[in-house]
């Protein structure tokens, strides 16, 4: 299969610290994904949907997220493919795969959601939801919040390409654009080149998505999201803008999908640029890592997964009873129906 | 007396003063119009949004994620079926997140017939929003309950729909606010924006007090021992009217059930009423097929059965695509006195 996008060159501008960093947790994220995976695969769990092929992109926006809770720090409305954000900021490979064998100990949806689903209050991570471009409507409500506040805190909104057709995109757009109150919102566009099986060139008649802002005169840039050092540069430079002006940025980012849509196509390894071989390659061009020094890499992070996957084999699904658990806050009134019916 | 309109309005601006509410908006919620049914008149923090109901709903929730207690409007409910996937955030959200994210919103919208509003300002969205599975939902036919039922969906921890009765939003009630000053003329003079010019025009607020209508409590707005009568809404003072009318001409008496609270609803004045009369009419003016009504006559199969004296019965809206604005055709659609006269005298007159 062709590439979608030109190889990403190596560009540098990291500071080896910061590129070796970055690199451990691309790993991590993908062998985190491809073990999600393969529980989808062997019925460890169900239905698979990811952002392998986004690490590049994801973890340089992870590391620079003003991680916390309450109107000081960032919010992020994320999507199913969010995963290596999540991961650069912290999360515990635990987390999600308690979440994919949905077992009682799931602390972000206590078995009820899909993979890549969380909602992680402590750090302002909203509940993501598998309604497409939704997240881009309840965008607006913490960037207003924020607009109030007066702190550098940003709103941090993420989607695919497709999802830019909806309304809820267009909505952001006019809402944080609107003369009497701009919003502090980073509204991100990761371009995979498809919705599901339809590629985007064939329903989307703009050059760029992120042409969009021009309308607005708002700020705006594409990058190759297979390119950690113009990632990490671009972020930077769009959460800069949004932070200081408390206005609002359009960032289009084009990576590669690697394994497809979700498991409904199949989540087999397709062949696009996979950013980790890319900036692998970079490294070690620049001599910051050699071959033994990335086995090491990989290899750690698959015993992390492997580790964390056998305690969660361990652990109890959920219990039926539980479903009337967070109906509402202050729990059920005693007369509600909870019969399911007349018996 | 103030009327409904007047009494929403007041019951926002106690949440501006005391319950912490700081945003307020919708489209022409805020100056110079204040809503088109002049509910958010002269309140400090109302602003007008974008005409962009997916917007106003997604905005309310991002905002009570982050911890405020929005206030928001769709200005007629007929406008909020685009957006159903937000309403179903709203309703899933708490849940989905394993009670990590609750979603303190309320959500505002005129609803029902009797306006004259034809195809789209005539619709209920009752039954639909009963639905929406973790949002409570809130529909009053008093100004005093619409100013208690404000005020608690203003505390509630849930994301609450709260239905305004278009047709009664001009009307007045018995009873009044408290702290409302008895003359109404003082109210309106007060709190009534001017015609023409409003740029230098400031409410004068009277000091009101809380009042708190729980939500999930239903109010029996006139007691009786032979039939029951569930309703709410517009439908509510009717009910009551024709009860009144019946009981005065020493016909019955009928317990009228004004359930203000769709979801959660009080289930238990339901049953402890019908187990006294054995005779109900459920009455709303939300279409039939999927009524809430229905469901509501269904538990009373499963639980009531064998203590009702005759079928139970629903009076409500015809299944009809739309309501037409012709008054033959709107009145035929929707139910009418004369029509909930006859329902009730029926239900009296059946022998057990």
């Amino acid at each position: 299969m062709a590439a979608k996008t030109k190889a990403a060159k190596p560009s540098g501008g990291l500071d080896p610290r910061s590129a070796l960093k970055i690199h451990s947790l691309m790993v991590k994220a993908r062998c985190l994904e491809e073990r999600l995976i393969k529980m989808s695969k062997s019925g460890e769990g169900f239905f698979w949907i990811g952002g392998p092929g986004e690490e590049a992109f994801n973890v340089p926006l992870g590391l620079q997220v003003k991680k916390g809770r309450g109107l000081a720090h960032d919010f992020l409305h994320l999507h199913y493919r969010s995963s290596a954000i999540l991961t650069a900021m912290g999360a515990p490979v635990i987390d999600s795969l308690r979440q994919m064998r949905s077992v009682a100990t799931d602390r972000y949806s206590k078995g009820r959601q899909f993979i890549n689903h969380p909602s992680i209050p402590e750090w302002n991570v909203v509940p993501v939801s598998p309604t497409i471009e939704t997240q881009y409507s309840t965008a607006i409500g913490t960037g207003i919040a924020q607009a109030r506040a007066k702190t550098d805190a940003i709103t941090i909104v993420n989607g695919g390409d497709a999802g830019t057709a909806e309304a809820d995109f267009h909505s952001c757009l006019n809402w944080a654009n609107r003369p009497m109150l701009p919003l502090p919102i980073l509204m991100i566009v990761v371009n995979n080149g498809y919705g599901i099986s339809t590629p985007e060139p064939t329903q989307h008649g703009e050059k760029n998505i992120s042409d969009w802002a021009r309308v607005f005169g708002m700020p705006h840039q594409t990058v190759d999201g297979n390119d950690v050092s113009a990632s990490w540069r671009a972020i930077a430079e769009a959460m800069a803008y949004v932070r200081k002006e408390r206005k609002p940025y359009l960032l289009e980012a084009k990576t590669s999908r690697l394994y497809g849509h979700s498991s409904s196509s199949g989540a087999n390894r397709i062949a696009e640029p996979d950013c980790i071989g890319l900036f692998e390659a970079e490294l070690v061009e620049r001599g910051l890592a050699d071959k033994a020094r990335l086995e090491g890499v990989w290899k750690a992070a698959s015993a992390e997964v492997d580790a964390a996957n056998q305690e969660v084999k361990q652990e109890p699904y959920p219990a039926a009873e539980s479903i009337w658990e967070d109906v509402f806050p202050g729990g059920l009134p005693g007369s509600y129906p909870t019969r399911g019916g007349s018996f | 007396m103030a009327n409904m309109a007047q009494a929403i309005r007041l019951a926002l601006h106690y949440g501006e003063e005391r319950l912490g509410v700081r945003e307020i908006f919708g489209e022409d919620v805020g100056p110079p119009l204040g809503g088109v049914f002049t509910a958010t008149q002269g309140l400090k923090t109302a602003w007008n949004s974008p005409l962009d109901e997916r917007g106003i709903v997604g905005a309310a929730l991002g905002l009570a994620w982050a911890g405020s207690r929005p206030v928001a409007e769709v200005q007629f409910v007929d406008y909020i079926f685009n957006s159903i996937d937000l309403l179903k955030l709203c309703g899933n959200g708490y849940w989905s997140s394993a009670g990590l994210y609750p979603a303190p919103l309320v959500l505002m919208t005129p609803t029902g017939s009797g306006i004259h509003g034809s195809i789209y300002h005539s619709h209920s969205f009752d039954s639909m929003a009963a639905k929406l599975h973790g949002m409570k939902v809130v529909c009053p036919s008093t100004p005093l309950d619409a100013y208690g039922l404000m005020i608690s969906a203003i505390k509630d921890d849930a994301p609450v729909l709260y239905l305004k009765p278009k047709a009664l939003l001009r009307g007045k009630g018995e009873e009044l606010l408290p702290g409302e000053p008895a003359d109404e003329k003082e109210l309106r003079s007060m709190i009534d924006a001017p015609i023409g010019d409003r740029s230098r025009w400031k409410p004068r607020w009277p000091d009101i007090k809380e009042y708190e209508v729980p939500i999930g409590q239903a109010k029996i707005s006139h007691p009786g021992q032979d039939a029951t009568v569930v309703t709410h809404g517009r439908m509510a003072p009717i009910a009551l009217d024709v009860a009144r009318q019946l009981a005065e001409e020493g016909r019955g008496q009928v317990e009228v059930i004004d359930l203000r609270s769709l979801i959660p609803y009080d289930w238990d004045c339901v049953k402890a009423s019908i187990s006294k009369t054995g005779r109900v009419l459920f009455l709303n003016e939300e279409t039939e097929i999927a009524n809430l009504g229905e469901h509501l006559i269904r538990r009373v199969v499963d639980e009531l059965f064998y203590e009702l004296k005759v079928r139970p019965r629903l009076l409500c809206g015809k299944a009809t695509p739309g309501i037409g604005l012709s008054p033959n055709l709107e009145n035929f659609t929707q139910p009418q006195k004369p029509d909930v006269e006859r329902a009730l005298g029926e239900l009296l007159r059946e022998p057990a």
